[in-house]
């Protein structure tokens, strides 16, 4: 019995290595024609410019594998300008200077001149995920919605019964006991905030896709959300709690009020920190693995690593949804420090 | 270095997430989370207040069962005093009756009875009147005859007189 049913799934699995293999075999070849000599050093190259933030999207080498996004610049001098980024490219795809500009080696749009300055507002890569994002979100939302505004008292159905489990857990897991009785309040920044990190974290992880959630611009600003939500909402208790902590010595308060008030700012640097790394490491280590193929260029290193890609991937998902949670949970807890009532001292 | 862009932000992304953020938190929350929410809170309330009502159903029932239970058993003890008052009634009817049948009978009897001594004692004085007036037609013819001399009269006389002062 056992031997008879071990031996469907094991050839399932073969064949989808085999699959994967020989999907890998011609990203391999066009990998080496662009890493150029150093191997390594490309392999670092490769690595980065998946996580980082572009002007361009790339999905394969060739002439419609990228697709050029619109650069947006606001300077005092020139004004708003808007260009396309292949601009910035010659048919070599190399990176050159246009209109006094240049990707500078950072990454980012960077005037010619040493005195101007402009700001960068392009439509980059991850902004371009960020609306795919936000897209994909409110539709699946928005018809899950749709079933509760038709019929409110029937069991949910379709993506409303997806839906419903997680957000029954936000509420009753995470925002109840967290944050006490007016967690009503603070639901919908929760629930959206999940479900955005959730989206950006699953979807961020489709080949070619991009590393929105694993930005540290993105992490900044979800983290500045729930520190702004934390301290309107700080009521006597919190302020007192920072600025003068009960039940603690005179003296002792030079010492405690600093830190109470540093550590308004270090929750939310851990909140934007912990995300940030989480994502962005997990990309790496999948695109090392693939990496690795390139520079042993061997069969065996291909099939093992693409096993290790597959396991990691696996891990990644599971990632995805925990740093989701878990981003949540904290911003649930600072609000509820901030708002909850002591009834001692 | 590229790695630099790693931990530089781009201000770009950081004004488009935070103005994208505000969008999603602003239309899902309105046209989402709000009914979503508001449509699990109402069917858990009318879930609680279902079954909340019916175990009052169910209370209800079962001391709407007691009562007719205990009116069943008033019931019963009611029909059985009043059988018992009947049978008690009319038992006391047919005693009564029964003696008033004794009562009527005796009388009667009683009755009978004077009227047959007050019959007979009319017949015994009319059969001693009609003896008296015998006796004394008797006498008479009897004196008469007796008396047709004077001898006889005269001892007659002097034999009431003799008894008249003997009395």
């Amino acid at each position: 019995m056992f031997e008879k049913k071990s031996v469907v799934p094991s050839k399932a699995l073969l064949i989808s290595f085999l699959a994967l293999f020989l999907l890998l075999v011609p990203a391999l070849s066009s990998a080496k024609a662009s890493s150029g000599g150093d191997d390594k050093e490309g392999a670092t190259d490769f690595i980065l410019h998946h996580v980082v933030d572009d002007y361009t999207w790339h999905f394969f080498d060739g002439d419609y594998g990228t697709i050029y996004l619109p650069v947006i610049l606001y300077s005092e001098d020139r004004g708003i300008e808007v260009f396309s980024s292949h601009h910035f490219y010659n048919e070599a795809h190399e990176k050159i200077a246009y209109n006094g500009y240049e990707i500078s080696e950072d990454g980012h749009i960077a005037a010619l001149d040493e005195g101007r300055h402009a700001m960068d507002f392009s439509i980059t890569k991850n902004t371009a995920m960020l609306i795919l994002i936000m897209i994909v979100l409110s539709v699946i939302v928005l018809s899950a919605a749709r079933h509760y505004k038709k019929n409110p008292r029937t069991a949910p159905k379709g993506v409303a019964s997806f839906l419903e489990p997680i957000i029954i857990y936000i509420r009753d897991e995470i925002a109840k006991p967290n944050i006490g009785k007016k967690y009503e309040k603070f639901m919908p920044y929760l629930l959206t905030l999940f479900f955005f990190i959730w989206f950006g974290n699953l979807l961020g992880l489709l080949p070619g896709a991009s590393n929105l959630t694993g930005n540290i611009a993105v992490t900044f600003v979800l983290a500045m959300f729930t520190f702004v939500f934390t301290n309107i909402n700080g009521n006597k208790d919190y302020w007192k709690h920072v600025f003068a902590t009960p039940g603690v010595p005179k003296p002792l308060l030079l010492i405690m009020v600093p830190v109470e008030f540093v550590g308004l700012f270090t929750k939310p640097f851990s909140l934007m920190v912990r995300l940030f790394v989480a994502i962005t490491a997990g990309h790496i280590v999948i695109l090392s693995l693939i990496a690795l193929v390139f520079i042993f260029q061997s069969h065996a290193v291909g099939v093992a690593s693409t096993i290790m890609v597959i396991f990691i991937n696996m891990i990644e998902l599971l990632v995805a949804t925990i740093q989701a949670y878990v981003f949540t949970l904290f911003s649930a807890m600072y609000i509820g420090a901030a708002v909850a009532e002591h009834e001692h001292h | 270095m590229i790695a630099a862009n790693l931990l530089s932000p781009g201000v770009g992304l950081i004004v488009y997430q935070a103005i994208g953020f505000l969008i999603l938190l602003f239309v899902l929350g309105k046209f989402a989370w709000k009914p979503i929410l508001g449509a699990l809170k109402e069917r858990e309330d009318s879930i609680e207040s279902a079954l909340l009502s019916a175990e009052q159903a169910k209370n209800e029932m079962q001391a709407l069962q007691a009562d007719n239970e205990k009116l069943l058993a008033e019931a019963r003890v009611e029909r059985d005093s009043i059988l018992k008052e009947a049978i008690a009634t009319a038992t006391s009817i047919k005693e009564s009756a029964k003696e008033e049948t004794s009562k009527i009978t005796a009388r009667m009897i009683e009755d009978a009875k004077a009227a047959i001594e007050i019959e007979k004692k009319a017949a015994l004085t009319d059969v001693k009147n009609k003896v008296a007036v015998l006796s004394l037609e008797i006498t008479e013819k009897l004196l008469r005859k007796q008396l047709e001399d004077q001898k006889a009269q005269k001892e007659l006389i002097d034999g009431f007189v003799k008894d008249l002062n003997l009395n």
